[in-house]
């Protein structure tokens, strides 16, 4: 096993002379073109990960609120048992509703970041890359959907010790990582096109916030769409958070779902965001 | 100066370059022509439009067709091609301050689409080209701003850009610091071939390091040349012995404005000072 002796010496074996950057004498290869768009939707997750890595304390926080609402609200229409569930605890029945409620507050936050991201140059700087336009938003809303899965791991250990039946099924897992994923991505998205209308941080912070709310109780999340007014349930109808729920809550607890339905719905719903937001995206570098 | 006629040997080409902001003409068209290798330090006063002419250069302004070309490429056409050849540090100090050094650089390496058998190795060289090998692993947010500005230059480098695109890079730097971003700079354009366009505030730095200097003002060019022939077409200032600096020349043809005098000049602060706080 020796080696040839004319092989020349690895460069990382030698001792590098510092004022040498060879590497940086001549450019990269350019990948083929199909192999662009998933390596960068996957650097901008490796970079997510990375800074969760280096600060958890978003992780920690953001597990505060979804544990609240499963503990108080929960457990106390538990007891009153005043939804119709269709004879599941409603713990139980809250429980998908809080993963896709969490996930959507985190995926909504992402319009802010790309505003901050531009506000402090970054972003200005990754749109000189070789880098489209989708292929950016696309990887925004993956990382998006990175950082909701984790947080749905923390919702359903929370809800298990809550003594919620679960599945542990690993194949509905998946299913449910997929619904996060593609809910995030449509909610990180719209966040990203409504930053790319109006521009600036306070605009968005009050449109957020002004979304927010109605897009959550205007779901099946804390109640089915049964027990609401018409017109409510026509918003329900519409509203992609209302899909995710009915996805997860088939997969987690086994009940009655349209699967094939949510899914369609959400990754069409990600699609559409997907183009809308990138199609802004130009207007935040002028 | 006539224009090269072969286009690979024009790292950028501007004709007839004109950008608005609402009413605000920021560039009233240029005409420039970089050559390839040379560093062309484009110079000015503050609203000149000099970053906004480098914005239209690096694709991030809509330019129509026809207005600006880098190696050939038309910006407004193939702007993914043209992106694949720049290295750009924009005025603002920026990078992500949720990462550390090197997890800046190697972003940059990834969406180059440096292979991943090399990108440790090619982001650790851009690191220590830039003397950030030791404080690679620290966090963005714990570096001064000539730190901040070095690992810029690094993210820059990273992807061996043909042309080097600098907005004030060496702003806020100390001398030392200053001297040491452009030794890198000279360093590896010597290896490499690369053109750098820069812009300055700094007049011995463009004396310095530029083969050649644009003097704009009010969004055209007002004067071309190498630093020596720039100087020696200012007019002999009467009677001082000292010859004219670079900073005679930029006084010369931009100072048009600060020609006015001096109780204008307040009344317009003022102004602009109502303004900004009414707006802001
Ligand atoms: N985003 C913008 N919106 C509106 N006006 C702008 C914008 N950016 C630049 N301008 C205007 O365009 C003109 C040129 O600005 P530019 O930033 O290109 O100047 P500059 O030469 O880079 O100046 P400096 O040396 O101060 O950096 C200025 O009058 C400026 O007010
Ligand atoms: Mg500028």
């Amino acid at each position: 096993m020796s080696d040839a002796p004319a092989a020349p010496p690895r460069v990382s074996a030698e001792p590098r002379p510092a004022a040498e950057p060879r590497l940086l004498f001549t450019a990269p290869p350019v990948r083929p073109g199909w192999r662009q768009a998933p390596a960068r939707v996957g650097a901008m997750c490796v970079v997510e990960l990375q800074k969760l890595r280096h600060d958890r304390t978003e992780l920690y926080t953001r597990a505060v609120q979804p544990a609240l609402w499963l503990l108080i609200f929960g457990e106390t229409f538990t007891r009153i048992r005043a939804i119709p569930t269709g004879g599941i605890p409603y713990l139980d029945y809250l429980a998908p509703g809080i993963i896709a409620q969490s996930a959507m507050f985190i995926a909504i936050f992402y319009g802010i970041m790309i505003i901050w991201e531009r506000d402090s140059g970054v972003l200005t700087k990754l749109l000189v890359t070789p880098t489209p336009r989708a292929a950016l938003v696309t990887g925004k809303a993956f990382a998006a959907g990175v950082k909701s899965v984790i947080q749905a791991v923390v919702v359903i250990v929370i809800a298990a010790l809550l003594g919620v039946g679960l599945t542990w099924n690993p194949l509905r897992l998946l299913g449910v990582a997929a619904v996060v994923v593609l809910g995030s991505a449509f909610f990180s998205c719209l966040s990203m096109t409504i930053a790319g209308v109006v521009l600036t941080r306070d605009r968005l912070m009050g449109i957020g916030q002004a979304i927010t709310m109605p897009l959550f109780f205007g779901s099946n999340a804390l109640y089915p769409v049964a027990v609401m007014p018409g017109w409510l349930r026509a918003i329900s109808r519409i509203n992609p958070l209302s899909y995710q729920v009915d996805a997860l809550r088939g997969l987690l607890l086994g009940v009655h779902a349209h699967l094939a339905a949510d899914f369609g719905v959400l990754a069409l719903a990600a699609a559409l965001g997907i183009v809308s937001a990138s199609a802004l995206l130009g207007r935040l570098a002028r | 100066m006539t224009p090269p006629s072969d286009p690979a040997a024009e790292a950028v080409g501007c004709t007839g370059l004109i950008y608005s902001f609402g009413d605000t003409r920021a560039v009233d068209g240029l005409e420039l022509s970089v050559r390839a290798g040379e560093v062309f330090g484009l110079l000015g006063p503050n609203g000149a439009g000099k970053t906004t002419a480098i914005r239209a250069i690096t694709t991030l302004l809509p330019v129509p067709a026809g207005m600006v070309r880098v190696f050939g490429q038309d910006v407004a056409r193939d702007r993914m091609a043209v992106r694949r050849l720049l290295g750009y540090v924009p005025q603002q100090l920026s990078a992500d301050s949720g990462l550390t050094g090197r997890e800046n650089v190697a972003l940059f390496a990834r969406v180059f689409d440096v292979p991943r058998a090399e990108r440790a190795e090619r982001v650790a060289q851009a690191l220590e080209a830039v003397d950030l090998a030791d404080a690679a692993d620290r966090m963005a947010a714990t570096y001064s701003g000539g730190m901040v500005r070095r690992l810029e230059l690094a993210q820059a480098l990273v992807s061996a850009p043909r042309l080097l695109i600098l907005d004030e890079p060496t702003i806020g730097l100390d001398p030392i610091a200053r001297t040491g971003v452009w030794d890198r700079i000279t360093e590896i354009r010597t290896a490499t071939g690369m053109t750098v366009l820069v812009t300055t505030h700094y007049m011995d730095e463009a004396d310095q390091y530029c083969d050649r200097v644009g003097l704009m003002h009010q969004g055209r060019i007002r004067a071309l040349g190498t630093p020596a022939e720039l100087k020696a077409q200012l007019p002999a200032d009467g009677g001082t012995a000292t010859p004219p600096t670079l900073e005679d020349v930029f006084r010369h043809f931009a100072g048009s404005r600060l020609d006015k005098p001096a109780g204008e000049d307040f009344r317009d602060v003022r102004r602009t000072r109502r303004t900004a706080s009414r707006v802001g």
